[in-house]
């Protein structure tokens, strides 16, 4: 079993920090995309998203045909420049969208390339020799030394030596990390310093295939490719765009039999305002702006596939240890076997100088619970510390001629009886009581006047950490199961999972039982999501469909996920479900409003095209727009414009509360799809309020 | 009694009715697709036609079965038509022309049943009997079999096959179709409707001058006309001509005909998915938009312009007075409401709002409840288009009824949808661009773009009914007619089929409390605001010309 270990023992709040970034969309990252985004007025770049380029085109056509209009003199060539200038507009802010939503990208991944500077690498040969070569010469399996002060030349495992190691150039994270050979500690980063000592590095990947190089190609969004609802949703989004097109192509015959042929200009401006320009424009916006979110909160998604998948997770496997419990045991409890305060100071004596978490926690406990002192007084600083051993299996201190150890039971019975003291006779049963409830028993003793006394039992047990309870809940209303994995035997398993509110456990836990654990879920249809850091992880991340290794974690282990936490912080798997879920919403939520704005353009387009056959229809009017052309030309504006006020919310994403889905979808659709009804309405009659005012004067 | 109370109560009996059958009927229908065991008449048919009934299909046999077979029964209704000069009972009535022949055979395998023909002078009795009867019964059929075929795919998991074409398709003939219309066709010939194998029979009229009436075997072929959706008449005056639909109740069990399986097969759907609730959703959503349509054209009839009509109070105009306004709106609204086509009134003298209210119950994709089995599998991939949108705003990849939306689903789904309003637009656009037949339209102006609208709606919807203003009997309306009916009827079954398939084979999610609910009010309204949303999106320019247009005059 592993176990997961997080760096500081400290609960992050529930909402983990985003890093803080510079403001997501203001008049500098607008002037940052322009170039970008002229850039991408070329028909090829349109052609990756159908609906565009059905913009595009038409965009191209009305232009022809009001130079055609300019050149001959005839029809109403300004009210046709105005609409091939705002159908260029729709183009030009789609390509904005996009272009703001990557330079986010481009700057770290600007920043990631800096760390790649070309590194001199020390390889160590099989007879002890060291040569320099270049960090690019380097080949999956040598081994090179690496000193204190130099870079890391690539990825790879320590094969030798222990080294703290400064990561922040890929974590952002200034405290340096221990690596070490063997166990779950032992993967180096290519990038990377050493700050101390020196370590043997086997290398284990290519040079220009590195971690470094893989975060780098996920930033910038080179590597980015349709997810499958994106898949999904572009298909919907063209057959829409099908319909309008034979809608409109259809309209000019019968509009043309009723007497009121249309000019190409104002079919195309229909056309325009009701295909779903505005989730066609910021659909791809909205993807790199997902990953990015998972980016800034040093999660490395390594597919867009596992993003989406996490919001579809039905289970999550949480390792108990450093998850859903603190690292480390803690003292909870003194059970005295006389004199309560004589326990509590003989407690707190024997680890005041014990540096343990554990050693700490029971000082804590003695100050929180007995009002005893936390630093040792002037008296206590001369005493001797007794430093827990493999082989005497018990810590304290000697003051002089008072001694206390506290340790492991079957240690200090044998000191007490050696120290001519006897063990009481309820020691055992007590013992066994808390090691049956999945506690660790310390036996706490004294040697007081020459003779030895056992003073009681301190219980180590596992802490949940504070708020678990509610973010299960939380999970639960989100309709995600969470199953507690520990190595515990099933009833401190129980204790536990009762305790932090999982709805289910697995306890005594084997790689196996954790593998199948997932087959068997994946089996009944439901999407598995987990952690892990371990090489033993390594097949079950690899089969649950969204796995987040822990950086600290074994490049096996990182290899097999889909995901890598940089901070290997395990609870963040939650907020990786939340960002997974905004996701999709952000898509349906937008999706939504552009289909719900085509009521309004109906009723400000089709009156105008059609009022002067039948004025009937002029009571369709219900903006009351001032004439058929700012009618119409107000209606491209918005269609324009709409989709410039909407990039802040996709690249930010649709707030996610956790909710039931019910809740959620009336929320909304009464936001998105009721507000997709009203507000065009409103806009179009403010917009044609000015534009009537322009054209009048 | 008022026209208003007459209308309620009538509307009263039918729901009552409606009612008492849904359960015992819609139950039945699940056991007759689920039943193990099968009945010697049907072992006997499977061993002629040389079918292992135990053996299931994928998607792909079973579309070929249905296409095969349609095929094969449109060739064969041809030729019958074609050779009508050398057919018994055909009083002298010879070859049906070649371009009738093949719009009236399309017509009547796709359950359109539209009808560019006078019955009494074009067709025999055999032909009636062997050729069109025969149609309305294995139309009807296939129809159902399709939709159950869908819900196939989403009860059943990892598996390809989606039941057996032949077995589905004998067992609703034998165990449903036949035995409801033998019983019924005999109440309807209690209440007058006639069925004899003579030619007619000449009288004295009033005017001292010889008049032939026909006669012919209309009670089997009335029932089966109705509860198969069909809508093809014996008689040129369909359900107005009072061998056809004699009375006031004759008329109620006709409407009670035409809505009893579309509206029963949601709750078979129910009992297969194992959610009656699931079943009860999608009624209400097509209840609610029948009650609305029905609301606009009675509103709209009882409430016309012009003096002569306010003088009758009301447009009764092409009306039969023994049904009244109630009596024919009712009729009106189901009858395009369930692509029957059947008509007891002349559609093309309802009012601009009335007649708007009809041809946008045909627009709305035939699922108020629409034909048999077609208005199930219409509202269940409508369903799946809500339930993809909803589903993403509610953060998971879209499930209906435990099988994920992805590119396949949302695919074949938007191609079911977009067959219709596609047909209708190109058809109505094309048929206007062409000089030649806008010489042959006899109403101009908005009314006459109704027209065209409501023949191609009518066609590509597999309805059947029509805007008889229209002359649709040159070759040009035969031909692209015939070509709305077939593409309007079997792109969206094959796309249904894929659709199927691509159900079936998945396995199955189980729901959480992260999964959309697909049941209840929220959800009803969803997809009855996706099936309203796609229609106004779609047609909305194309009605302002026409209905709009008129009914704001």
């Amino acid at each position: 079993m592993t176990i997961t270990k997080t760096p500081e023992p400290e609960v992050e709040p529930v909402q983990a920090n985003e890093k803080p970034v510079a403001r997501a969309f203001g008049p500098a990252q607008i002037a940052k995309a322009v170039p970008d985004a002229v850039g991408r007025l070329g028909p090829r770049h349109q052609l990756r998203n159908p609906v565009l380029f059905v913009v595009w085109i038409g965009s191209v056509l009305v232009t022809v045909f009001a130079i055609g209009q300019l050149i001959t003199g005839s029809g109403q060539p300004g009210f046709s420049i105005a609409v091939a200038l705002w159908l260029w507009f729709t183009v030009f802010f789609a390509n904005v969208a996009e272009a703001v939503a990557e330079g986010r990208g481009k700057a770290q991944a600007e920043s990631l390339r800096r760390t790649k500077k070309d590194t001199v690498a020390h390889k160590l040969a099989e007879d002890g020799s060291v040569t320099e070569i270049s960090g690019t010469d380097l080949d999956i399996g040598d081994h090179v030394v690496v000193e204190a002060g130099q870079a890391i030349p690539g990825d790879g495992d320590v094969i030798e030596g222990i080294a703290t190691v400064d990561e922040s150039a890929i974590t952002g994270e200034s405290a340096p990390v221990i690596r070490e050979s063997g166990g779950d500690r032992s993967s180096v980063t290519g990038g990377t310093t050493v700050l101390s000592d020196r370590i043997v590095v086997r290398i284990t990947t290519k040079p220009g295939e590195s971690f470094v190089d893989k975060m780098i190609g996920l930033v910038e969004g080179a590597s980015r490719q349709k997810t499958p609802n994106e898949v999904a949703l572009t298909i919907l989004l063209s057959v829409l765009t099908i319909i309008f097109l034979l809608a409109v192509l259809a309209l000019q015959p019968m509009a043309a039999y009723s007497g009121s042929q249309q000019s190409v200009v104002t079919l195309t401006a229909l056309l325009v305002c009701l295909i779903p320009t505005t989730i066609g424009a910021l659909l791809s916006a909205i993807g790199i702006a997902g990953m990015d979110r998972l980016v800034r909160r040093n999660v490395l998604a390594m597919s867009g596939r596992a993003v989406e998948a996490a919001g579809d997770v039905d289970t999550l496997l949480l390792d108990k240890t450093g998850t859903i419990t603190f690292g480390n045991r803690q003292a909870t409890e003194l059970i005295a076997f006389g004199d309560e305060q004589a326990l509590a100071e003989a407690a707190r004596l024997s680890s005041l100088a014990d540096e343990t978490p554990e050693g700490r926690s029971i000082v804590d406990l003695c100050v929180q619970r007995y009002g005893l002192a936390a630093e040792a007084g002037e008296a206590e600083q001369d005493g001797e510390f007794v430093p827990f051993t493999a082989r005497t299996r018990m810590s304290g201190i000697d003051l002089g001629a008072r001694q206390v150890r506290k340790g492991a039971t079957a240690a200090v019975c044998a000191w007490v009886t050696e120290h001519g003291g006897t063990v009481p006779d309820m020691t055992q049963a007590c013992v066994d009581t808390i090691s049956a409830q999945g506690g660790t028993p310390l036996l706490c003793a004294e040697l007081v006047h020459g003779r030895a006394v056992v003073r009681g039992v301190i219980r180590l047990s596992d802490v949940v950490k504070p708020g678990m309870r509610e973010r299960f809940a939380e999970l639960r209303a989100m309709g995600i199961r969470t199953v507690m994995i520990t190595g515990d035997n099933p009833l401190t398993a129980k204790a536990i999972a009762e305790e932090a509110g999982v709805d289910d456990f697995l306890a005594e836990a084997t790689p196996e039982d954790k593998l199948a654990l997932i087959s068997q879920e994946q089996e009944g249809g439901r999407l598995v999501a987990m952690t892990g850091d371990g090489t033993n992880d390594a097949p079950a991340l690899a089969k649950a469909d969204v796995g987040v290794a822990m950086n600290t974690g074994t490049a096996a282990a990182k290899e097999a996920g889909n995901m890598v936490d940089l901070d290997s912080d395990p609870t963040k798997l939650i907020e990786i479900v939340r960002i997974g879920k905004q996701l999709l919403i952000t898509r349906g939520a937008l999706t939504t409003f552009s289909v719900a704005n085509d009521l309004a353009k109906y009723f400000a387009i089709l009156p105008a095209m059609f009022a002067g056959i039948y004025p009937q229809l002029g009571k369709l009017n219900i903006m009351h727009l001032a004439s058929p052309t700012s009618a119409i030309l107000s209606a491209v504006v918005f269609n324009a414009l709409i989709i410039i006020g909407l990039i802040p919310l996709a690249l930010r994403g649709v707030s996610y509360r956790a909710v039931s889905a019910t809740k959620l979808l009336r929320r909304n659709l009464l936001v998105y799809g009721l507000g997709g009804v009203i507000t065009p309405f409103v806009c179009i009659w403010l917009i044609d309020l000015v534009i009537g005012r322009l054209i009048g004067a | 009694m008022s026209d208003l109370w007459a209308g309620l109560s009538q509307i009263g009996v039918l729901l009552l009715c409606l009612a008492a059958a849904y359960k015992p009927l819609g139950d039945y229908l699940a056991r007759v697709f689920t039943s193990e065991r099968h009945w010697k008449l049907e072992s006997g048919i499977y061993r002629v036609i040389r079918v292992d009934p135990d053996s299931g299909q994928r998607w792909t046999t079973y579309a070929a079965g249905v296409l095969g077979f349609s095929f094969v029964s449109i060739v064969l209704l041809y030729l019958l038509q074609r050779l009508q000069a050398i057919l018994p009972l055909n009083f002298g009535r010879g070859a049906v022309d070649p371009a009738t022949a093949f719009n009236t055979a399309v017509s009547f395998v796709t359950n359109t049943n539209w009808q560019s023909y006078t019955p009494e002078e074009a067709m025999g009795h055999v032909v009636q009997m062997v050729g069109l009867t025969v149609q309305n019964f294995v139309s009807a059929g296939m129809g159902i079999c399709v939709a159950i075929a869908l819900v196939r795919g989403f009860v059943r998991a990892n598996t390809g096959r989606i039941g057996n074409v032949w077995v589905d398709l004998t067992r609703i003939c034998v165990r449903v179709l036949l035995p409801i219309s033998f019983v019924f066709a005999i109440l309807l010939v209690a209440g007058g409707v006639v069925m004899s194998l003579s030619s007619g029979f000449t009288s004295t009229g009033i005017d001292g001058m010889q008049h032939t009436t026909a006669l012919a075997p209309a009670a089997s072929q009335e029932v089966i006309k109705e509860l198969g959706t069909n809508g093809g008449g014996i008689f040129n005056g369909n359900s107005a001509h009072p061998f056809e639909n004699p009375q006031g109740w004759t008329n109620l069990i006709e409407i009670f005909l035409i809505l009893v399986i579309p509206v029963s097969l949601t709750r078979t759907f129910g009992v297969l998915v194992g959610s009656r609730k699931q079943g009860y959703t999608l009624l209400s959503v097509m209840g609610a938009l029948w009650g609305l349509m029905l609301a606009v054209i009675w509103w709209a009839e009882s409430h016309p312009n012009g003096p002569a009509a306010l003088l009758a109070g009301g447009a009764m105009e092409g009306k039969e007075s023994r049904f009244g306004i109630a009596g024919s709106a009712l009729f009106a609204g189901s009858t395009t409401g369930t692509s029957t086509g059947a008509v007891n009134a002349a559609h093309d003298s309802l009012t601009g709002l009335g007649g708007g209210g009809a041809l946008l119950n045909m627009l709305f994709a035939e699922l108020t409840p629409g034909g048999v089995g077609t208005g199930l599998y219409s509202i269940l991939v409508i369903a799946i288009i809500a339930v993809f949108l909803a589903g993403l705003m509610v953060g998971r990849t879209p499930e209906y009824l435990g099988k994920k939306l992805g590119r396949r689903e949302v695919t074949c789904s938007a191609i079911a949808i977009l067959a219709m309003p596609a047909l209708v637009l190109l058809g109505s656009g094309i048929a206007l661009l062409l000089p030649g037949i806008r010489a042959t339209m006899t109403n101009s102006g908005a009314h006459g773009l109704s027209e065209v609208l409501y023949a191609y709606g009518s066609a590509s919807n597999n309805n059947g009914s029509a805007f008889a203003g229209l002359t649709v009997t040159n070759d040009w309306f035969e031909a692209t007619l015939g070509v709305a009916m077939l593409f309007g009827r079997f792109v969206p079954i094959l796309a249904v089929l894929r659709l199927a398939g691509a159900l079936a084979a998945q396995r199955k999610t189980p729901p959480s409390a992260g999964t959309l609910p697909t049941q209840g009010p929220m959800f009803a309204s969803l997809v009855g605001g996706t099936v309203v949303l796609v229609a106004a999106l779609t047609f909305v320019p194309a009605l302002a010309l026409g209905p709009i247009a008129e009914a704001l005059a």
